[in-house]
């Protein structure tokens, strides 16, 4: 399992920004997966209120080690957005990364930008 | 035989199941150990309760408690066959057969007992056998195979086990017992004489008050035991079940301080007369008893753990109240069931035709239970042994506690248990423990689960302990919510009137509406399910998409590799040739795992996200629809082949097996739905164990509701006979419709019969005499869903963005390399994150359409 570290969304100086697909590929409220130099990543569109925000955390389920992230429900606790892991239903937030039922598991947490239609992810 | 300057050498000599407790308790307590273990069996320690589940098919290593890697990694040392013959007190040494030696700090006999053979001229023939070691059974499995009749000496708690062990071996099987009634130490004689009576009826011929007087060769049989009063019973084998004697020649030997008729005495730390020797179970004397049970023997070893380890638990006896099932007939005992206190009055109820015997056991005073016997139904046991241990004050009428049930029997409250009741038996948490747990900040069910751990062992105190935190929250004016969820604060039943009245369509309508937050993964399926119930609108619709659970958005159930299982609808179970073809091509095709249900249907499994439209492509085409493996809605509709072809049928049970679930495909429900059909009442399709049960009478149906297999098995209620296939509709119609607007989230039928308020009858009120005037809407919407239905594997596979949504990357057409496979038996199974890490997981490349 990996430890829990901040892997907070913010890009730095070195950051590399892949274009993976564009707006139209996501669905609203709902995950895809991309594949970025054999990491896999989940995507989650959640509109609220009219307002849209994009995330982006690593697929890799790391206590049911399979890569199906992305095929989770999302929801929130407490206004912090989550997806529930599709088998064991453990919770990771969105913007962190970090598992709310174990304090030593998180997923790798990636920045995100829109220019235009196009999507794109710090990695 | 390593050991250690800074350890403590502990061995332990006999590995039943009370020794192997002790050795799991001490590694659990993380003592600074050296454990050795000393098993006179070929086998570690095994569960003797359920010997006679290996004659059904149980096998040892069903039976087995641990094996030698779980010892290996506790560090603890084991040696099988190792029979103590020695023990040298004053160099704290053992011996063994093999001459082997091992030293000790401290000592602990775990040696058990055997079974006491009485002194009957010819006991020791070749047939003549005993039953406790698994090489007991395989020796009366192997008599058994030559037998046609067999007996059992012994009419107590043990014999009657060995008897039902005898007739599953498919024997003509006998009981015979010396004292006049069985299970003299548990029942009176009553009680006794109903068991006699259920235990006949089963096939079991019981004798009592038979001494037998020697065994001599037969006539018809190989065996003729001759008994006192001169009567004789021919007999291909003999098992002896006649008590049991504590195996203590070990401490007779080493001179411990035995009892005057055996057992090696203990105290309340379960010491021996030697200070560094202790003894637990069915070989130590406490009080001048042996306790022939594993609950006390638990608790001894327990005790002993505790003493080694600095801790203060004392054994000061146990209850020794019992509750099991004999050959299928239930049979209670608590405390004082032969009303041997003084003054002690009883209630009793019989009811012979049914062969059901209750006796209550009260104090002079009528205030206290003293104890109960019952034989045919224990279901009030718990609620008697409640008031047993914990001195409860009975209510004003005793007998209501065992009369069946006229409505009015008073339910025990939890404000009526004191703090010292046990509402954890496997974790022994008390009401105490919970009410501090609650004093401490817990305020849910769960907190207290974690803080006590609580209902976490065999989860049958649940509902007790969800009582019991409820109440005491209601106390301290907490209110305890019934919210579904942080984002909705109705219940399921509240938010389905909601959508229904304000014709709500959408979850973020409802949402805005009436919730908060962006949902979780309680309330979204919960919803998606109400509004496919109201509605039966294409469940990927994409306002619904997200609401699904990913079972229902992949139309599959997701196994633990991140794969899908592939389950085609084949109603009522019948199949033609060609279809069972197609399913093997394509099988065979993607390599998927094969193997059929318990439901008379076909699971796939292996399948990657992106090959499911595919193979659903090729499934649709050969004429296959969904089969709802992955949703909460109906399942199968299993069926026995009926009057077509069996000659006992008396109706066509396949053909309205096909017609239900024809019907009924489709229909979302809270929770799982199971349907079956019988063509007779030999009830081959099982229907009696699941929500909706149909079995065919010479005048038509009888319709029963809300049975279960699975966890918690529940046998279904006859609801109505002799129905016309129509009526037959009609009332299911009615009863599901009902379900589906009533029950909570995830509530089987099962769980919601047992919480409707006025039961079967007031289902039957509702259902066959229109009790709300509902009927009509009931099958109007009913009507609305059937009419509504769509295979939502082809509505899937004809839409192009629909399929979209089935690949793994939105950016690639690689697929999981992840995903590995090995071969077993000649089919695919996910490789282990060893296998994969050792690089024997095979890849299985797919071609992309």
């Amino acid at each position: 399992m990996t430890a829990a570290q901040d892997f907070s969304a913010m890009p730095t100086e070195d950051t590399v920004w892949h274009c993976v697909c564009t707006t139209g590929d996501l669905v609203t409220n709902s995950g895809v997966c991309a594949l970025i130099e054999n990491e896999q990543v989940a995507i989650f569109q959640i509109k609220m209120n009219g307002e849209s925000q994009i995330y982006a955390i690593s697929n890799f389920d790391p206590i049911g080690n399979a890569n199906v992230l992305y095929r989770g429900l999302l929801g929130s606790i407490g206004g912090a957005p989550v997806v529930a892991s599709p088998l064991y239903k453990e919770h990771y937030f969105l913007e962190t990364g970090l598992c709310k039922e174990h304090d030593d598991v998180a997923v790798k947490a990636f920045p995100v930008k829109v220019d235009g239609d196009q999507v794109y992810i710090a990695y | 035989m390593t050991s250690s300057d800074s350890k403590t050498r502990i061995v332990v000599v006999g590995n039943g199941m009370v020794g192997h407790h002790f050795v799991e308790q001490l590694h659990n307590s993380d003592a600074n150990a050296d454990i050795t273990v000393l098993c006179g069996e070929s086998r570690l320690a095994y569960d003797r309760v359920y010997l006679s589940s290996y004659f059904s098919g149980a096998s040892a290593d069903d039976l087995a408690l641990t094996t030698p890697a779980q010892y290996a990694s506790w560090g603890v040392n084991v040696v099988t066959n190792a029979i103590v013959t020695d023990i040298d007190r004053e160099n704290k040494t053992v011996v063994t057969t093999e001459g082997q030696k091992f030293d000790y700090d401290k000592l602990v006999l775990a040696t058990g007992s055997y079974p006491f053979v009485p002194p009957i001229k010819g006991n020791d023939q070749e047939h003549c056998l005993v039953y406790r070691t698994i090489d007991d059974l395989l020796a009366i499995e192997a008599s058994a195979s030559v037998s046609k009749v067999g007996v059992v000496v012994g009419g107590g708690l043990l014999g009657l086990e060995a008897a039902n062990a005898l007739k599953q071996a498919g024997l003509d099987t006998h009981v015979v017992e010396f004292a006049p009634q069985l299970m003299a130490v548990q029942l009176d004689t009553t009680g006794g004489d109903v068991l006699k009576q259920k235990i006949s009826s089963l096939g079991v011929t019981v004798h009592t008050q038979k001494a037998t007087q020697s065994i001599e060769a037969g006539d018809s049989c190989r065996y003729k035991m001759v008994f006192a009063d001169g009567s004789e019973l021919e007999t291909d084998m003999i098992l002896f079940s006649a008590g049991i004697r504590p195996s203590d020649q070990l401490g007779k030997k080493a001179a411990l301080t035995l009892g005057e008729r055996g057992g090696i005495a203990i105290d309340n730390h379960c010491l021996t007369s030697d200070p560094n020797i202790y003894a637990i179970g069915e070989c130590a004397l406490w009080d001048n008893k042996i306790f022939g049970l594993v609950a006390p023997g638990y608790t001894m070893a327990r005790t002993a753990v505790s003493h080694l380890t600095g801790g203060d638990s004392v054994f000061t006896g146990a209850d020794m109240s019992t509750k099991l099932k004999l050959m299928g007939v239930e049979v209670g005992s608590i405390g004082d069931a032969h009303e041997r206190t003084e003054g002690a009055l009883s209630y009793t109820y019989l009811n012979q035709p049914e062969g059901v015997y209750k006796k209550l056991v009260v104090d002079s005073e009528q205030k206290r239970v003293l104890g109960a016997v019952l034989v045919g139904d224990t279901s009030d046991y718990d609620t008697l042994l409640q008031y047993a241990l914990n001195d409860i004050a009975l209510p004003e009428f005793p007998e209501s506690l065992i009369l069946p049930s006229s409505g009015d029997a008073p339910a025990l409250g939890a404000d009526a248990l004191p703090d010292t009741a046990s509402i954890c038996s496997c974790l022994n948490v008390t009401k105490g423990d919970i009410v501090s747990a609650i004093d401490g900040g817990c305020c849910s069910v769960a907190d207290v689960k974690g803080e006590t751990k609580a209902s976490t062992g065999c989860g049958g105190c649940a509902a007790l302990l969800k009582n019991v935190v409820d109440a005491e929250l209601e106390k301290r004016g907490v209110e305890v919510s019934k919210a579904i969820c942080e984002h909705f604060n109705y219940t399921r039943q509240e938010l389905f009137h909601i959508v229904k009245v304000n014709g709500i369509r959408t979850f973020d309508e409802l949402l805005e509406a009436h919730g908060e937050g962006l949902g979780c993964e309680i309330c979204k399926p919960a919803i998606g399910s109400i509004l496919a119930s109201v509605y039966n609108d294409y469940i990927l619709k994409e306002s619904h998409l997200p609401l699904q659970d990913t079972n229902d958005i992949y139309l599959g159930n997701m196994q633990k590799d991140g794969t899908y299982s592939v389950v085609p609808r084949v109603p009522g179970g019948e199949i033609t040739p060609e279809k069972l073809i197609l399913l093997g091509e394509v099988a065979k095709e993607y390599q998927l795992y094969t193997k059929i249900t318990g439901g008379q249907r076909i699971d796939l499994f292996g399948a990657r996200v992106e090959q499911l439209p595919d193979i659903w492509q090729k499934l649709v085409e050969g004429g296959f629809e969904t089969g709802h493996a992955y949703a909460k809605a109906l399942r199968t509709v299993k069926s026995c082949v009926g009057s077509t072809w069996c000659r006992y049928g008396v109706q066509d049970s396949v053909g309205t097996a096909i017609d239900l679930e024809n019907r009924y495909k489709g229909l979302r429900a809270p929770h799982k739905i199971k349907f079956a059909v019988s063509g007779c009442t030999r009830e081959c399709a099982e229907a009696q164990s699941k929500d909706i049960g149909v079995i065919a009478t010479e005048q038509g149906w009888n319709l029963y509701v809300c049975g279960n297999g699975g966890m918690k098995p529940r046998h279904a209620d006859l609801f109505a006979t002799d129905l016309d296939t129509q009526t037959l509709i009609k009332y299911i119609d009615r009863v599901l419709m009902f379900y589906v607007k009533t029950a909570d989230r995830l509530q089987r039928t099962s769980v919601w019969m047992d919480n409707l308020e006025g039961g079967l009858a007031y289902l039957q009120d509702v259902v066959i005499n229109d009790a709300l005037g509902i009927n009509g809407e009931l099958e109007a919407q009913m009507d609305a869903v059937v009419d509504a239905y769509q295979c939502e594997w082809k509505t899937t596979i004809e839409d192009p963005q629909s399929r979209k949504r089935f690949r793994q990357f939105v950016n690639s057409t690689e697929t999981d390399t992840n995903i590995q496979f090995v071969s077993e038996r000649g089919q695919v199974r996910p490789a282990t994150v060893a296998e994969k890490a050792a690089g024997v997981g095979q890849f299985i490349p797919v071609s992309m359409v």
